[in-house]
């Protein structure tokens, strides 16, 4: 199905023209912007534009103490806030050697699996949207509603979690929520079944998607591409199970990999990613232990000692990792942030050179950009 | 034949022209609350509810709005042509109601090609729309114009083979002669036609895709394929411009269901012989269109080539085989 675009040059000049996708456009989802070189519709060139909503996330670390960077974090990805509150906290707490309770790593998995849910549910509503299927974005905006009342009920925001604290977890989860979050399960298990004969199985879907985009595990590795995207080129690469941080190597779940490489293939990563999010959940809502939540010697003037220290968690789109350098003062002397998105990011060039751009497009949906995330 | 209307012509006529306008306007408005609403239920979601008793209102609303917006023509762009094609997209599509049987003696000018005229102006709408792309010297638009061509040329080969299967049995192009020949009970009815071609239903099939495709409805939207294309050919026009694409649109699909009712399901016969022939017609028509938006919401769009593949490497062979069969069955039945 991939076309030909090899010319040699005896075919004569060729006639090319620049379309601006973006920084504008319902596909970006954002303020992306990607210049394309186009011949006819079959982009010869794609070259992203990164940087429309670039906020200095990190030089805002290097001026604000430790504590206040916090919410900071929630706002790189809106979607997945509480995986990179995660990896910040859990840096910190790393740097200054503060133990977290087991009961709040516990309620960090839920509250991260859950919103790992809820971005991959916004996910597949907007990739749906960008194939031009508008109805199964109201069905995943319908269950993800369930998971942010959850969530608004234990933390006080929908979006931008600021819950987990160096230390532990803000409040305690109350008898509502687990007893929601038990519901919320048992609504959820059906719903997929209901996706995928209504979606997946869709033969203009499935048409759409499979064989298209590949994308190699040379190529996620050349580029850095992590999550979704490169176990759906067939690499178990999941933070949770190559390093496990927090308390995920004590939980029963399978990383879904898909050796095709295609659109297909990460579509099915996501959806089958959700399905094992809710087993984790399950079993950690079963095993909560009783404790309190919070550490309890947290300085109120955190000054971890001089050194690096790194921490990554494998948010909703991949690796993200927050690297820390401190020099014994209260703010930090820099942080890094690495984004999963950037790097998702960069192999489009590559990865949608020859391709047409309907095709394209699909392609870049399934990488599952957040703008945000790629501009920091 | 137009017994029920004692009318001189030219009073008519002027009745029909009002009358014509009137069920388009109607129509074009009232199916995008119909689509809105339907939409909304089958996204389990109200719709519009706010204008009106149930949103009724909202496509006056939506009316005003439009009608009071200022009609940009950007810079660079074919004025002439620009402020043509809209007109051009509304002005066929009414055309092509001059010869639709509205019941036995509903039909403004009963003509003996009628099939032929409604065809040949239906085909005009691909231009005006190319037009409209082309003039707007937006690149979004210019894709978008490239692909109505091709998609309209791909899709009008197979449409018109089933025609003419069609008329092949019907032996005319009277539109009212080809519904008064299916009357006397459903089972007359062109698509359950299976001694005169057992591949009936297939038929109504290949036509129902094709109408879908030459009215640029989803899933072969492809002209105005928002998350590629922006807004495809319409990209630059806003107020009544876009309106009136809008319109045609609307006006496009009923003209295409109305065919389908005329020439597949027995028009404004009657399927068990009671009440009158406008309200068969008008309920088979809107169940059609029901259909259509029904797959819209339904559906993600198919992608360029694989339409151009359904087209040509299916829907066509499939339509010639139909035209062979029948045209065999004629000849030794």
């Amino acid at each position: 199905m991939m076309p030909q675009t090899e010319r040699s040059a005896a075919d004569g000049p060729q006639e090319t023209f620049v379309l601006n996708l973006g920084p504008q456009h319902p596909a970006t989802h954002g303020v992306l912007r990607v210049k394309l070189t186009m011949d006819g519709e079959y982009i010869t060139r794609a070259e992203p534009v990164p940087g429309y909503i670039h906020r200095m996330h990190e030089k805002m670390g290097e001026n604000r103490t430790w504590a206040q960077f916090l919410p900071n974090t929630s706002r790189i990805d809106y979607l997945s806030a509480m995986t990179y509150t995660h990896a910040y906290v859990a840096a910190v707490e790393r740097a200054a050697r503060i133990e977290v309770p087991l009961r709040a790593e516990y309620i960090r998995v839920i509250t991260s699996e859950l919103n790992r849910l809820s971005s991959h549910l916004v996910w597949f509503g907007a990739f749906l949207l960008d194939l031009g299927g508008f109805t199964p974005l109201l069905y995943a905006f319908d269950d993800r509603e369930k998971i942010l009342d959850l969530l608004e009920g234990l933390t006080g925001s929908r979006l931008t979690y600021c819950y987990y604290r160096i230390g532990g977890v803000c409040n305690d989860v109350d008898e509502a929520f687990v007893q929601g979050t038990r519901d919320f399960v048992a609504q959820m298990r059906p719903r997929f079944g209901m996706y995928r004969d209504l979606v997946t199985d869709n033969v203009i879907l499935r048409k759409r998607l499979e064989g298209i985009g590949p994308i190699s595990a040379e190529l996620c590795r050349r580029y850095g591409a992590t999550g979704p995207v490169i176990r759906g080129a067939g690499v178990p690469y999941d933070v949770r199970k190559v390093e496990p941080y927090s308390v995920y190597g004590q939980f029963d779940f399978e990383i879904p990999v898909f050796p095709e490489g295609d659109c297909m293939a990460r579509y099915r990563v996501r959806m089958e990613e959700m399905a094992q999010s809710l087993r984790i959940i399950e079993q950690a809502i079963d095993r909560l232990p009783a404790g309190p939540v919070m550490a309890p010697s947290v300085p109120r003037v955190l000054k971890p000692p001089p050194g690096d220290c790194c921490f990554a968690v494998e948010a909703a789109r991949g690796r993200f990792a927050v690297r820390i350098v401190s020099d014994g003062k209260e703010i930090p002397y820099r942080v890094k942030l690495r984004t999963p998105s950037f790097s998702n990011l960069s192999l489009f060039e590559e990865a949608s050179r020859g391709m047409l751009l309907p095709d394209a497009l699909a392609l870049m949906g399934s990488l599952d950009l957040v703008i945000p995330d790629i501009d920091r | 034949m137009n017994t029920a209307l004692h009318l001189a012509e030219p009073y008519r006529l002027l009745l029909f022209l009002v009358g014509t306008l009137a069920f388009v306007g109607f129509n074009a408005a009232y199916l995008v609350w119909l689509e809105r609403k339907g939409a909304g239920r089958f996204q389990r979601r109200a719709g519009p509810t706010e204008v009106g008793y149930a949103g009724l209102l909202q496509p006056v609303a939506d009316a005003i709005k439009l009608l009071s917006k200022q009609l940009i023509v950007p810079p660079g762009t074919d004025a002439t042509l620009f402020r043509l094609a809209p007109m051009l997209v509304m002005a066929p599509a009414l055309m092509c109601f001059v010869a639709m049987p509205f019941s036995d003696a509903l039909a403004a000018r009963p003509l003996n090609l009628g099939l032929v005229m409604v065809f040949a102006f239906g085909s005009i709408h691909v231009l005006a729309i190319m037009l409209g792309g082309w003039a707007s010297r937006n690149k979004f638009a210019i894709i978008s114009a490239a692909r109505v061509v091709s998609q309209n040329v791909a899709y009008e080969i197979p449409m018109l083979l089933v025609v003419i299967t069609l008329l092949m049995i019907t032996g005319t192009t009277d539109l009212n002669e080809i519904v008064r020949q299916q009357g006397g009970g459903f089972w007359h009815w062109n698509i359950l036609r299976l001694t005169a071609n057992p591949l009936m239903p297939v038929t109504f099939v290949v036509f129902y895709i094709c109408m879908l495709a030459e009215t640029n409805r989803a899933p072969f939207d492809m002209a105005e394929a928002e998350s590629e294309l922006v807004a495809g050919a319409f990209t630059e026009y806003g107020g009544m411009g876009f309106g009136l694409f809008f319109m045609g649109e609307y006006a496009n699909i009923v003209i295409g269901c109305s065919l389908a009712t005329v020439l597949f399901f027995g028009g404004w016969q009657s399927p068990i012989g009671v009440w009158p022939g406008l309200f068969w017609f008008l309920l088979k028509l809107y169940l059609l269109i029901f259909s259509v938006i029904w797959v819209r919401w339904t559906f993600p769009r198919t992608q360029f080539y694989g339409l151009l593949n359904l087209s040509w490497k299916i829907l066509i062979p499939l339509s010639l085989f139909v035209l062979v069969l029948s045209s065999v069955l004629l000849k030794f039945l």
